[in-house]
């Protein structure tokens, strides 16, 4: 299971040109999957504080969520998003964040995924998203 | 009284192009008006979320919804501008856009409190009439 996983996730992380814009990468063990979205200027969205840009946190959590299923589900395509709710707890701050998917349900054809995202401590999540998506098989 | 449209047309015309991540992902200003805001990110190869089909990611659309609810709120403002920082957005996504298009996005904030503003925004390719997505958030506002 798990060469194959990380195949997978290698697969999903190096295709995705938004991704390596993003910079993400992504930790597994066995098959929990930690992402990974170390600090870069061009994430910033307030440069007082500063802070991650709102949009780049749900979109940092949205790649989380996929790159979850693509490890558990096995397809080489990318599953579609159906809708996502974004909670923001804290400003993210300039530093390292991580992310960890959990799926609630997979179904047929629909997953519901709950994604939380955190910076210094797991207990302080600076985010939450909520979301479906639509499986996409091979 | 409220903010001088001038003064929001500025400030809009500054969060679309100096903000880093709006800057980063290529986002032009379109216009403003009193608590609305229309804002569009060109399809670029780097930002592509499906590189079987070349549409780009949604995570380029949930940043360009969220910026430009940000916006909308700023735009919203009755005296003195003020902060904003997102609270929760829901974003559903109606269908992909086209292969190598572009997306433009226009919010409107239909209602603002002391502490918090309210925002609706919708998403399309080529057509105003055939979105590809609408949004929903919640913005706290920060008064000076």
């Amino acid at each position: 299971m798990s060469d194959e996983a990380a195949r997978q996730l290698e697969d999903f992380l190096q295709r995705v040109p938004y991704v390596r814009f993003l910079g993400m990468h992504a930790e597994l063990s066995g098959d929990e999957m930690t992402a990974v979205l170390p600090f870069a200027p061009h994430l910033v969205g307030n440069t007082m504080i500063p802070a991650l840009h709102g949009g780049v946190i749900g979109a940092f959590l949205e790649a989380t969520a996929l790159a979850q299923l693509s490890v558990t589900q096995g397809s080489a395509k990318v599953h579609k998003t159906i809708d996502v709710t974004i909670e923001y707890l804290r400003p993210g701050r300039a530093m390292t964040t991580y992310a960890r998917a959990a799926l609630r349900k997979v179904g047929r054809r629909i997953a519901n995924v709950h994604v939380e995202a955190w910076q210094e401590a797991r207990d302080t999540p600076i985010a939450f998203l909520r979301g479906h998506f639509l499986l996409s098989s091979n | 009284m409220a903010v001088d449209l001038d003064l929001i047309r500025q400030m809009g015309q500054h969060m679309a192009t100096t903000v880093p991540q709006a800057a980063a992902l290529g986002f032009r200003f379109v216009s403003v008006d009193r608590a609305r805001g229309v804002l569009e990110v060109p399809w670029r190869e780097d930002l592509v979320g499906d590189p079987d089909t070349g549409v780009i990611a949604g995570g380029v659309v949930t940043s360009l919804l969220d910026h430009v609810c940000g916006l909308a709120v700023s735009a919203a403002a009755d005296t003195v501008p003020f902060g904003t920082a997102t609270l929760d957005l829901r974003i559903d996504y109606m269908r992909a856009a086209a292969p190598r298009a572009g997306v433009t996005a226009e919010a409107h904030c239909y209602k603002v409190t002391r502490s918090v503003a309210f925002v609706r925004a919708q998403a399309w390719d080529a057509d105003a009439s055939d979105l590809i997505a609408t949004a929903q958030g919640a913005f706290v506002i920060n008064r000076a």
